[in-house]
């Protein structure tokens, strides 16, 4: 191996095309004004990274100022990495070394010595082959044993918490700041985030209630009654993924998600009319009491909220 | 002196052998091979200065007034983690600066870890013997996704609760076990009492563990092969060629670390990120439109938005609209990711050991396989903004929707075929695609027509015949062949 090859212009514009040697490399060979050049840039990278590093330490005792910070930061490790770079590129001669990769796949030989060295322990084992399953079943039962524990005790059981809510028949609508809703607060195209009364924030609970045009509802199983005066009321969950569905469309009268742009047809029972939504958003059936305030006439039409593996065993 | 230190080591531990093979050791130089690296570094500041926010963050629910200097949301109720999150932002020395790092270092680093696969599956460097290395590097990929989500939501702002919830039902989809598992995982139901505190743990202690211990393995594995080489002169597959580990590569390498922090600390200083105050705390029935995951999620977010509402019931259960595209889908892209050395075999029914690396160009359906795969995750990704794209173009989100379903289909397979036409034409004409392509000049001559002469030696080649040349070198004479380097020969640019 004693050809030399010869490279190209290097990357960084370099003063001297580095000559690649195969093999051992004698003294660094550079220019010595290269190198003295090369040493200067060196010398006044590190200078700026201590100047900024001081820097720091100035603008950490009087402020918290997180540009001034970052700039000098980035200046106090840049100094540090150009200098390194610059050092190995210009103060050290490149050298390119061919050699053998060396000892792997090892080969036939060595293959059979280790099944050699492994056979006689193999072979004490499988004369006991009852004790040795004991042994890895005795191994698995105590894994179970420790793991299913703790596992199990990780969560509580799902049981029923995915199909209840908190609204029940009587239920005062309120809104996030626990004020009761009347029906005259909502005009045509308005809407609001409700709650049930003492429940305010609860997640499978939280419900969306619009006025709109009586004339124009046309909900599905007779369910219009529900809806007095044209005010309705959905779950605000998405049947999707579970986002709040915050987005009214007024002059469509659909509700849409922002997280995935479900919409839902808000005259027709919240069927959904685009996205990824498979069902429509559970009604909750309201009445208007003496005074004129929103009550719940019971729970949602079905389980509000994204689909699960057994959501069909719900009320 | 340095003979001291070696002998007070190699009297303890016998390192000197082992001490002088690691400063000898070569390493092939090529600056494809630096952005793992990259990934590596910036995993290191990650931790660092992930260990400095750990000193400050509180993963707590409970709801506090906030007061502090940022007035805007002075006398706001937040959780705990909220104010914590305020409290390094705008209080403590340097918390800002080492919050930005972080999160800008985390984007670079999903980054550097998925560019990195695509040059290792562009150039063949997943073959034997690094087949089992490849597998190790996908499942970095995932856990570095999966560390990045979970780590943007521990902030308990708006956008990442909104994010986690939708994370929350993927889980909850999945056939049969979905149910037990969101219980089991989250804790209970959404909003589950705990969340935080497990997203925490999650997050500073079982993920970056993994990825410690994965990542252990993939490095020790790399230096037990040895790097892999470019196709050069002189080189066949039982030899490396490089340069030695010290001084010259150590010292650039400490340097590429370096440099990377001081591009992180000056993205950061320079460049604001998940300004958690303007979005405000987490709140339950808000969400907002608008709402950007950070990239690498873009292309989940994409997939969920873009399928179409396939929800299968009977018998009493039903397989939830999430599962395909949250769990399924990815899933199988990963899976076939991770499996691909050995579905590539399946059809090459290559069995040998391969240490010389393939250009793109070489491999053409392979290449082309890769250049879709990527066409459908940048696909997704865009479709993830849908609804910002809609509003630039002034579309609505409906049309938007259709229109990215019909183009995460046609543009991957566009992408697959041009690709392929490419590096067909690469490989037959042996044109190289970056350097100067035309190696013959055209000159008109005295008696009319036109003179071709080629300009440089060892033009028109196509890529096989350069090989072969180049294995006949290695194996016939050597120093047979001195003289100018061939287009292959650039690993020592």
């Amino acid at each position: 191996m004693s050809d030399e090859q010869h490279e190209g212009p290097s990357g960084d514009g370099g003063p001297a095309g580095p000559t690649s040697v195969e093999g051992p490399v004698g003294e660094p060979s550079l220019p010595p004004e290269v190198e003295r050049r090369a040493a200067r840039w060196i010398g006044f990278a590190l200078a700026v990274s201590m100047l900024a590093a001081i820097g720091l330490f100035v603008s950490y005792v009087l402020g918290n100022q997180v540009q001034v910070q970052g700039v000098l930061l980035a200046l106090a490790l840049g100094g540090i990495a150009m200098a390194l770079i610059m050092w190995a590129k210009k103060l050290f001669v490149p050298e390119v070394v061919t050699e053998e990769r060396g000892d792997h796949p090892a080969g036939e030989r060595e293959l059979e010595a280790v099944a050699a060295a492994a056979a006689p322990g193999g072979e004490a084992i499988a004369r006991r082959p009852f004790l040795a399953r004991m042994l890895g079943g005795a191994a698995g039962l105590l894994g179970l044993s420790v793991l299913l524990p703790v596992v199990r005790s990780l969560g509580p059981s799902p049981g029923r918490s995915l199909f209840t809510t908190d609204w029940s028949r009587g239920a005062l609508l309120v809104d996030e700041f626990s004020r009761p809703l009347k029906a005259s607060d909502l005009e045509i195209g308005s809407v609001a985030t409700v709650f049930p009364q003492g429940f305010v924030g609860s997640e499978s609970s939280m419900a969306i209630v619009l006025r709109v045009p009586q004339g124009l509802l046309n909900l599905p199983d007779g369910r219009d009654a529900d809806a007095p005066d044209g005010v309705v009321c959905y779950s605000k969950l998405c049947t999707h993924a579970g986002c709040p569905v915050g987005l009214y469309e007024k002059l469509y009268y659909q509700l849409q998600c922002p997280c995935h742009f479900s919409a839902f047809d808000v005259l027709n029972g919240a069927e959904p009319v685009f996205g990824p939504a498979p069902r429509p958003l559970p009604q909750l059936p309201i009445e208007i009491d003496d005074a004129g305030y929103l009550r719940a006439k019971g729970g949602f039409t079905a389980t509000p909220g994204p689909g699960f593996w057994n959501r069909g065993s719900g009320p | 002196m340095t003979r001291k230190l070696f002998q007070w080591f190699d009297e303890r531990l016998g390192a000197a052998s082992f001490a002088r093979k690691t400063l000898r050791k070569v390493f092939p130089d090529h600056w494809s091979f630096l952005i793992g690296e990259i990934a590596l570094y910036s995993f290191i500041i990650l931790v660092i200065t992930g260990t400095f926010l750990t000193f400050y963050y509180v993963p707590s629910a409970t709801t506090v007034v906030y007061h502090g200097p940022y007035r805007p949301l002075d006398g706001q109720q937040m959780s705990e983690a909220f104010a914590s999150v305020m409290r390094i932002s705008f209080q403590v020395k340097l918390g800002l600066l080492f919050r930005q790092i972080h999160h800008w270092a985390a984007l670079v680093m999903v980054g550097a870890v998925a560019l990195h696969a695509a040059r290792v599956f562009f150039t063949g460097a997943f073959r034997k013997p690094r087949d089992l290395n490849w597998v190790l590097g996908v499942v970095l990929l995932t856990l570095t996704i999966g560390i990045g989500v979970f780590g943007y939501s521990l902030p308990d702002d708006l956008l990442s609760g909104t994010g986690l919830r939708v994370i929350y039902s993927i889980v909850l989809s999945i056939p049969v076990v979905g149910t037990w598992l969101a219980f089991l995982v989250f804790g209970g139901a959404y909003p589950p009492p705990d969340l935080l505190e497990r997203l925490f743990v999650l997050h500073v202690m079982i993920l970056p563990g993994a990825i410690a211990a994965v990542l252990g393995l993939h490095l020790a594995m790399v230096w037990r092969q040895k790097h892999s080489n470019y196709p050069g002169k002189g080189l066949n597959d039982g030899l490396i060629r490089g340069e030695r580990a010290w001084p010259r590569y150590a010292f650039k390498a400490t340097g590429l670390f370096v440099a990377v922090f001081a591009v992180l600390a000056l993205l950061a200083g320079v460049f604001q990120i998940n300004p958690v105050w303007v979005y405000g705390p987490y709140s339950g029935y808000i969400a907002s439109s608008g709402a950007q995951p950070d990239w690498y999620a873009g292309w989940l977010e994409g997939l969920v938005r873009l399928f179409p509402a396939w929800e299968f019931r009977g018998f009493g259960y039903e397989i939830a609209e999430p599962f395909f595209p949250g769990i399924l889908l990815p899933g199988v892209f990963f899976t076939i990711m991770g499996l691909w050395p050995w579905i590539e075999r399946r059809f090459t029914k290559d069995q040998r050991i391969h240490n010389v690396l393939q250009y793109p160009r070489e491999v053409p359906l392979r290449t082309a396989i890769g250049v879709g795969a990527i066409a459908v995750v940048v696909m997704l990704s865009i479709a993830g903004g849908s609804d910002v794209l809609a509003s630039y173009l002034g579309l609505n989100i409906e049309a938007a929707t259709k229109v990215m379903r019909a183009l995460v289909i046609v543009v991957p397979l566009l992408a697959f075929a041009v690709a392929y036409l490419i590096a067909r034409e690469l490989k037959q004409s042996g044109v190289h695609p970056v350097r100067r392509s035309s190696m013959l000049t055209v000159r008109r001559a005295p008696s009319g027509g036109f003179v071709y002469e080629e300009v440089e030696r060892g033009g028109f080649k196509s890529v096989e015949e350069r090989l072969e040349e180049a294995h006949e070198a290695a194996g016939g004479a050597a120093g047979g062949a001195a003289g100018g380097g061939t287009d292959l020969e650039e690993q020592h640019a």
